[in-house]
């Protein structure tokens, strides 16, 4: 059976005939659904095979790779470390500031590069208000995902807030091209720091607003808790991060364990799931450690507002961007996880060899694991909670 | 653990099949036989000292005399050490032990280093292509690679 | 009929099918007015403004909608079962329209003035699971059939909450007549059943809690009868694309679209004929008449169509076995107390 195509409608369930992608035999009693690549819920062109017995899901196969842009091979034929940036932005398009970060600083400890320190406290202004709109981007599609339209608005609009401080500060409302190999593109400009300002007074309460609304409302507990369960040995295993690992219990945050930039100096806290309202490393959990990483972040924000000083942003970036011969593996936390980038230099202009470890990737591949006997409205909450961007699944 | 000592570890455990190492670069690497990987990363992860129980990345990489190979990172919630550890194999017999059984998450990456380099992983439950699709033929990422002129009567090259 | 006696009309066939035929030209005419309602009211509950430009804030968008619909291609899938296919929505809105015929617009206006009016009602209401069953059958596509036997299940279970809230309020007017149970209630908004009903004041006082949570409970039970959040699994949009609705378009969809705000101001016709006090005016004799008593019904039906828009913007959904849990185990054994405890009052 050709494994790439989905079955055709005039197929015969026979018990030793159909077989799954996984080479599964199915019984007749059950069913192969596709959640195919088109589907409102799955975030993006994901295909999830499930097999299903009635409503219970026996085994949940994901089929990726519809968004694959050859990431890696692009790399490879920049003539300019510098080139590949705009490329690494649009691998996870809804958080591009750290995407640029993680690139920029792989680069620049290959090359042994210190930045001026309002190049970092910028830097990591720039990656908080992106973990921010991030997270928003996240609640809201997981409110529609459990059928509530409203949450999603009020989302977006807090979201067109901080896309207004990005806008001004580099043009662009996505995908920035901002942080480069050795400082920033742009200086901010005047105002940035007083709009910033107004938006975290204007944001702190309507993180209240959305918890009245959505999380702690009784509906959607009952849909999220108890559901979806990653144990936190499992979760470690599968290399989960981000808000997957910390909902499951482990305290494990690369800001604060394997850090970078300025984030030592800051007074916060790392965020982990208890299971308030059900099991520990439950939908709920890693929903509420998002909720609650906003306000860090809000907090961390404030912090570096009140002590930039005063510098040039690109007094640090070399005429040519030559690392010597040798790799490096940097991974910085994104709002879905452990970014990772392994460069390999030849001691050329270009790189030799550029693997991005997508967070969204590792923690997609522990879905089967998490889906096995959940029903099928279960699952779209679950594949909502691991909070995929395809871009950066498929790369 | 300090990398010399993770290494004299390794050398007195499995003595021949630690090939080769690099201690005084920024990532300490050391490189292992590529018939031997399961038992060396179950080793890495069990032992109460290192305790290796993140992967952080596995890489296929093709390296410029031709050879190919798969770096892995390895990482420690507990003892918050680092190591990287390597494996090296010819473009004529592609074959690296899988450790799919030692970590869940290598699963998906050695789906990734075959499709994109050819690397094959025995012992690897469920070893096809990930990203591309089930039918491309070649491996994208070998510095060799052509692309092919048509796929299901689409023309490919640009 | 009356309605025909005060216009001074003879009744033969012509004149009773035209009359018959008028809550067919009201549902047309409320269903334009409640697809601008449910536009702006998401759009206000959402911080944001709906259409602004087809006429005066949008007031001519709910006819751009039907002419879209109208023009639409008329797809059947290949392998769709042709005939079943094309007659699910005609049952469906006829499965509605049929409970139609009993529901009181006025003191002169009643489809049909049967002794049986609300079981009759309730029958007839529950053929709407046979024509969506049919439209996810012939679809040919498994997430239809997936939404099909979610909301066969949904609706047939709520069906009993339904009955039972039905049966307290009949226990109180002593009638299944629906004109009868609307002129038992009419005097005054301290005669309407959800306040216990025109009796003497201790056992009114003694009804109260009983008769308002029985109120409650069937305006849950019949959002979850019309497929609405927070029960709408049916038709799902993050899970189920449409769910039974997925293969349909053009004016097939329209008829379900029909069928379905039809059916929400069915219940909620039925929950204000039983509970408040149906075109009874709330003032006594005061602003009462045959036009007053379709102003007010009409205006209670609308209130109760309004909370219906407004839970299904604020509440997310529940899940298939959550909501029969909530039918079966929450909202079955209350109405069973309530049963007991308004029967014992009324005995005594």
């Amino acid at each position: 059976m050709d494994q790439s195509r989905p079955l055709p409608t005039n197929y015969v369930t026979q018990p030793d005939r159909v077989i799954t992608s996984r080479g599964k035999t199915v019984r007749t009693e059950e069913m192969i659904i596709n959640m195919g690549p088109q589907h409102p819920s799955t975030h993006g062109v994901l295909r999830l095979e499930i097999v299903v017995d009635g409503e219970i899901i026996v085994d949940a196969i994901p089929h990726i790779g519809y968004l694959h842009r050859c990431f890696e091979k692009h790399a490879e034929h920049m003539t300019n470390y510098q080139q590949v940036i705009p490329y690494a932005d649009r691998m996870d398009y809804v958080a591009s500031m750290n995407n640029d970060h993680a690139f920029a600083l792989a680069v620049e400890r290959m090359m042994k590069i210190e930045v001026p320190e309002r190049v970092e406290y910028i830097r990591v202004i720039m990656a908080e208000l992106q973990r921010i709109a991030s997270h928003l981007v996240a609640l809201g599609t997981y409110g529609i995902d459990a059928g509530a339209f409203t949450p999603f608005l009020y989302c977006f609009r807090d979201r067109e807030k901080i896309l207004d401080l990005f806008e001004i500060t580099c043009g662009a409302r996505l995908l920035y091209n901002y942080i480069w190999v050795g400082g920033l593109s742009h200086d901010l400009p005047a105002g940035f720091v007083e709009q910033a300002k107004e938006f975290c007074a204007y944001f702190k309460p309507k993180i209240k607003e959305f918890n009245d609304l959505l999380t702690y409302n009784e509906i959607f507990i009952k849909r999220t808790a108890n559901v979806g369960v990653l144990p936190g040995d499992v979760a470690i295993n599968y290399a989960c991060s981000g808000p997957m690992l910390r909902g499951s219990g482990v305290n494990w945050d690369l800001r604060r364990d394997d850090p970078y930039a300025v984030y030592d100096k800051f007074d916060w806290e790392v965020q982990v799931g208890k299971g308030e309202v059900g099991t520990v490393g439950d939908c709920w959990d890693r929903h509420i450690v998002r909720v609650r990483e906003m306000e860090q972040s809000v907090k961390i924000i404030e912090q570096a507002l009140a002590g930039i000083p005063e510098g040039n942003v690109q007094s640090a970036v070399p005429k040519r961007i030559r690392p010597e011969a040798g790799e490096i593996y940097i991974r910085t936390e994104t709002p879905r996880g452990e970014l990772g980038f392994f460069i390999m230099s030849d001691g050329s202009g270009s790189p030799y060899r550029v693997k991005a470890r997508g967070p969204a990737f590792v923690n997609l591949s522990v879905l089967p694991e998490i889906a096995r006997g959940a029903m099928i409205a279960d699952l779209t909450m679950i594949v909502g909670s691991v909070d995929i961007v395809l871009g950066e699944v498929d790369r | 653990m300090t990398p010399q000592e993770i290494l004299d570890k390794l050398t007195s455990q499995f003595g021949d099949a630690i090939l080769e190492s690099k201690l005084d670069v920024a990532q300490p690497w050391i490189k292992i036989a590529r018939d031997r990987a399961e038992g060396i990363c179950l080793y890495l992860r069990d032992e109460p000292s290192l305790q290796f129980d993140y992967l952080m990345c596995l890489s296929g990489v093709e390296l410029s005399d031709g050879n190919l190979g798969v770096v892995y990172h390895l990482s420690s919630i507990i003892h918050k050490h680092k190591i990287v550890l390597k494996t090296v194999c010819s473009k004529e017999d592609p074959h690296i032990q899988s450790a799919s059984a030692v970590w869940g998450t290598a699963n998906w990456h050695e789906r990734e280093a075959f499709d994109m380099f050819g690397i094959i992983f025995d012992g690897h439950p469920d070893l096809r292509r990930i990203l591309l699709p089930d039918d491309w033929e070649g491996y994208p990422l070998r510095k060799d690679y052509k692309v092919q002129e048509f796929y299901n009567g689409i023309k490919v090259p640009y | 009929m009356e309605l025909l006696q005060l216009l001074g009309l003879e009744t033969n066939l012509l004149t009773i099918i035209i009359v018959s035929a008028l809550p067919l030209v009201f549902i047309l005419l409320y269903a334009l007015v409640t697809l601008y309602l449910e536009m702006k009211v998401s759009a206000h509950i959402q911080d944001r403004v709906a259409y602004m430009r087809t006429g005066w804030h949008g007031v001519l968008q709910p006819f751009a909608d039907i002419l879209k619909l109208l023009q639409k291609e008329d797809t059947v899938p290949t392998a769709a079962d042709r005939f079943l296919f094309k007659l699910a929505p005609f049952i469906v809105f006829a499965a509605t329209y049929a409970g139609f015929a009993v529901i009181p617009f006025s003191s002169v206006y009643i489809g049909s003035n049967i002794n049986l009016g609300v079981f009759f009602m309730i029958a007839a209401s529950s053929l709407v699971v046979i024509g969506i069953l049919m439209g996810g059958w012939a679809s040919n596509n498994k997430w239809s059939i997936f939404g099909a036997f979610r909301s066969a299940a949904q609706m047939i279970s709520y069906e009993i909450p339904i009955a039972l809230g039905v049966l307290i309020a009949v226990m109180i007017t002593e009638s299944l007549n629906l004109q009868e149970v609307t002129q038992f209630q009419s005097g005054g908004i301290q005669n309407w059943v959800v306040f216990g009903g025109p009796l003497p004041l201790t056992q009114k006082l003694l009804l109260l809690p009983f008769t308002i949570l029985t109120f409650f409970i069937l305006f849950i039970a019949s959002i979850a009868e019309v497929n609405r959040t927070p029960f709408d699994l049916a038709e799902a949009e993050s899970e189920l694309v449409q769910g039974f609705n997925t293969e349909y378009s053009g004016m097939r969809f329209a008829m379900f679209y029909l069928a379905e705000y039809a059916n929400m101001f069915l219940v909620s016709a039925v929950v204000v004929s039983l509970f408040l006090g149906g075109w009874s005016s709330p003032f006594g004799t005061a602003l009462s008449g045959p036009l007053w008593d379709l102003f007010w019904f009409v205006a209670k039906g609308m209130f109760l169509v309004f909370m219906q828009i407004w839970i299904r913007w604020t509440l997310p959904r529940l899940r298939v076995d959550q909501l029969m849990y909530t039918s079966w185990k929450v909202l079955i054994p209350f109405l069973f107390l309530c049963v007991f405890a308004v029967g014992l009052i009324l005995v005594l």
